[in-house]
């Protein structure tokens, strides 16, 4: 058994305290018969299936089925490919009442239905303020002017030609993420709670590049970043940020952008909060100072408990969230389960996840499995044993700065209630009997 | 992280061979209009450069200059010409940098805004529907339902005038001319009563313009007002009392209809 495997007690009766995993707790679950319902004999292991010979054949194995028989569709019947139509309910979807209009509002990643560490393209959560610009790539321009010492203009092409090109995975997460939970459980829904948040990899160039070539001025300390949308998008970024390791990025996961992530150029920000990431870059101007543009003012700034607001908090703090077992991915079965989650740290790489199944009281450090890169989101397993009883499922996430994330009512102690962005707390699901879960808050 | 600048700097010898041959057709528009680049840069207000500045970008045979710095890449971007970014330099900034000249009034500002914003922000800025209420709302900040406008809670109006500007009016974005932007503005400050009905606003007492709010903003201190959250050991047992629920999503049943499979184990 790995180290990260809890064993429960407790179990509804005649189970004891077996190892979680061993071959007489499978047939002894698999026993129980009624578990093994038609319902759920598909999603069943095999020993589950194996072991009760009353119900005798599955259908689904002693008939040759009927795509091994017929021949199936052709090579390119799909030329560019989709996912298969009985994945057709994994989808970005909106919460319509959030917003006044969709083309400036968002959709939310279908976290509960994905695993490991790369978001697919078409799943990447959607975040428009003026609808998604369709610019043609030819047309395309790139300017970098200000305090420089030559203002300059580049093609789409011309950025593809700067040497010193990168791949670099980053999550992307709206500093709004959670927003909506700060005062309570609000939706049933990691896709909600959690879904403005993607991970994929990045091929650009560092704007470092282009911003020796213009030659800084010693007094350029910020720059602007624009979008060329119908929102003209802007966000000041301190020139550090600018050298370090923003990237100008015409590929994600090896194809071009997606229209609606900036096709054909948008900017990443690593670790830094989704709205600096401007889309449809189509400017950035280098200034001494701040623009206080209406993205750093009026929004993206945090209003505290006593009236005052924070602004330029970009960086987004270390955050997990458990995608499965949630409200859209129930548990079906008791015994064997594969507890799933994601972490991921604006300050740097993710250095342990423990969940609890208790509420908070006691914790186990779950399995951190596939690329653990800074900022960029983590994956992390914790395989148990459910015997049906009630869970109160967390993850908590830490990062190698040390940072630990929060409960909610340790962040609600420090900033109240009345902020937007940032909510970074401790996400409760609670696991009823019958398997169904929900979006709670424990205390 | 990125750490490879130096791979970008190629011998200014080599960019020169490169250029000549490749980019004087990106080239030859900055050589032609190079007395334009110096009258618009003046224009601006801006130091007049060095008259050959234009030509003398990365990709075009460097002939160094004093005063500005070997081109460190190499035959890539061409210079952007005054227009160009004349075109695209619309920021507006909390200093007044960017401002346009120009001017308009409370009045006029009142009958642009009922033409062009009402419909979603209402007559009186006090929002149509889920879109942006825009006046009001001082005094609410600490309050349990914050309303934060212009006036309650943005720190400059220079982010009025920039956004309205650039992004205003919705689905006629970038429409408006800067003297019915200073317009409307005049008339947004009216409505937040900053400004009296007689108003004129211009870019030259924009900078006495104020907003209230201004003083409450700082910079991130997570770093010290958190630093709880920074923790060497985590507690991983026995870490409180008995552990109830406080607070279900489901008694708000607000979540959009995601058919959501429902747990079929009993």
């Amino acid at each position: 058994m790995p180290d990260n495997t809890v064993p429960r007690t407790g179990h509804s009766a005649g189970n004891g305290a077996a190892p979680a995993l061993s071959r007489r707790r499978f047939l002894s679950v698999a026993g129980q018969g009624a578990v093994v319902s038609a319902g759920v004999a598909a999603a069943a292991t095999g020993p589950l299936l194996a072991a009760p010979a009353a119900a005798g054949p599955d259908p689904n194995i002693v008939p040759v089925p009927n795509w091994s028989k017929a021949l199936g569709a052709g090579v390119n019947v799909n030329p560019y490919g989709k996912p298969s139509k009985f994945e057709k309910d994994v989808v970005r979807r909106e919460v319509t009442w959030l917003t006044a209009s969709s083309e400036s509002s968002v959709s939310f990643t279908p976290l509960y239905a994905l695993d490991g560490t790369i978001t697919p393209n078409g799943l990447c959560f959607v975040r428009h303020h003026g609808g998604e610009a369709e610019i043609d790539p030819d047309k395309y321009r790139f300017m970098v002017h200000g305090l420089v010492d030559r203002e300059l203009v580049f093609t789409l092409e011309d950025i593809k030609r700067m040497p010193g090109r990168v791949n670099r995975a980053y999550f992307l997460e709206c500093a709004a993420n959670s927003g909506m939970e700060w005062r309570g459980a609000q939706l049933n829904g990691c896709q909600f709670t959690h879904g403005m948040i993607h991970n994929v990899y990045y091929t650009g160039v560092p704007l470092r590049a282009f911003l020796d070539v213009a030659g800084v001025k010693p007094k350029g300390k910020w720059v602007l970043a624009e979008g060329a949308d119908a929102a003209v998008m802007t966000r000041s970024i301190p020139i550090e940020k600018a050298l370090d390791d923003c990237l100008v990025a015409f590929a994600m996961n090896g194809e071009a952008l997606r229209p609606e992530q900036g096709y054909p150029v948008r900017l990443v920000v690593p670790g830094w909060e989704g709205n600096m990431w401007v889309k449809w870059l189509r400017r950035i101007k280098v200034g001494d100072q701040p623009w206080q543009q209406r993205e750093e003012t009026s929004k993206y700034t945090d209003l505290l408990a006593d009236g005052r607001s924070r602004r330029f908090t970009f960086i987004m703090d270390a955050k997990s969230v458990v995608t499965s077992p949630s409200p859209q991915a129930p548990l079906k079965q008791k015994g064997p389960t594969v507890l799933t989650g994601i972490a991921w740290s604006g300050r740097g790489a993710i250095r342990r996840v423990d969940v609890s199944l208790d509420g908070g009281r006691n914790w186990t450090t779950a399995r951190i499995e596939g690329p653990n890169t800074p900022m960029s989101m983590t994956r992390f397993y914790l395989d148990f044993d459910w015997g049906g009883e009630e869970l109160m499922v967390q993850s908590r996430a830490m990062d190698d700065t040390g940072y630990v994330q929060p409960t909610k009512q340790e962040l609600r102690a420090i900033r109240g209630t009345n902020s937007i962005y940032h909510n970074n707390g401790i996400q409760t699901w609670l696991v009823r009997s019958n398997g169904e879960t929900e979006n709670v808050e424990v205390g | 992280m990125w750490k490879s600048a130096e791979a970008l700097i190629v011998a200014a010898a080599l960019a020169g061979t490169f250029a000549a041959a490749s980019v004087s057709a990106v080239a030859d528009p900055a050589s032609a209009k190079g007395e334009a680049t110096k009258a618009g840069a003046q224009a601006k207000g801006e130091k007049a450069p060095d008259k050959d500045k234009a030509r003398q970008a990365v990709n075009v045979p460097a002939v160094v200059r004093p005063g500005v710095p070997p081109a460190k890449a190499i035959a890539l971007g061409r210079p952007a010409l005054p227009e160009e970014i004349a075109a695209w330099n619309i920021d507006v900034r909390a200093d007044g940098e960017g401002l346009p000249a120009g001017k308009g009034s409370v009045k006029q500002g009142e009958e642009l805004f009922l033409q062009s914003c009402a419909v979603c922000h209402g007559e009186f800025g006090e929002g149509a529907g889920r879109w942006p209420v825009l006046a009001g709302g001082r005094g609410t900040l600490k309050s349990d339902r914050p309303e934060k406008t212009i006036g309650s809670f943005w720190p400059y109006a220079s982010t009025v005038f920039d956004y309205v500007h650039r992004a205003m009016p919705f689905g006629n974005n970038q429409s408006l001319t800067p003297d019915e932007t200073y317009a409307i503005v005049a008339y947004l400050l009216n409505l937040n009563d900053l400004v009296p009905e007689d108003f004129v606003l211009s870019k030259e007492n924009f900078p006495k313009v104020s907003l209230p709010n201004e003083a409450t903003f700082y910079d991130d201190d997570r770093e010290t007002t958190e630093k709880s959250f920074w923790k060497a050991a985590p507690c991983m047992k026995d870490c409180s009392g008995e552990v109830h629920v406080t607070a279900r999503a489901q008694i708000l049943n607000v979540t959009p209809d995601a058919d959501p499979p429902k747990g079929n184990l009993e």
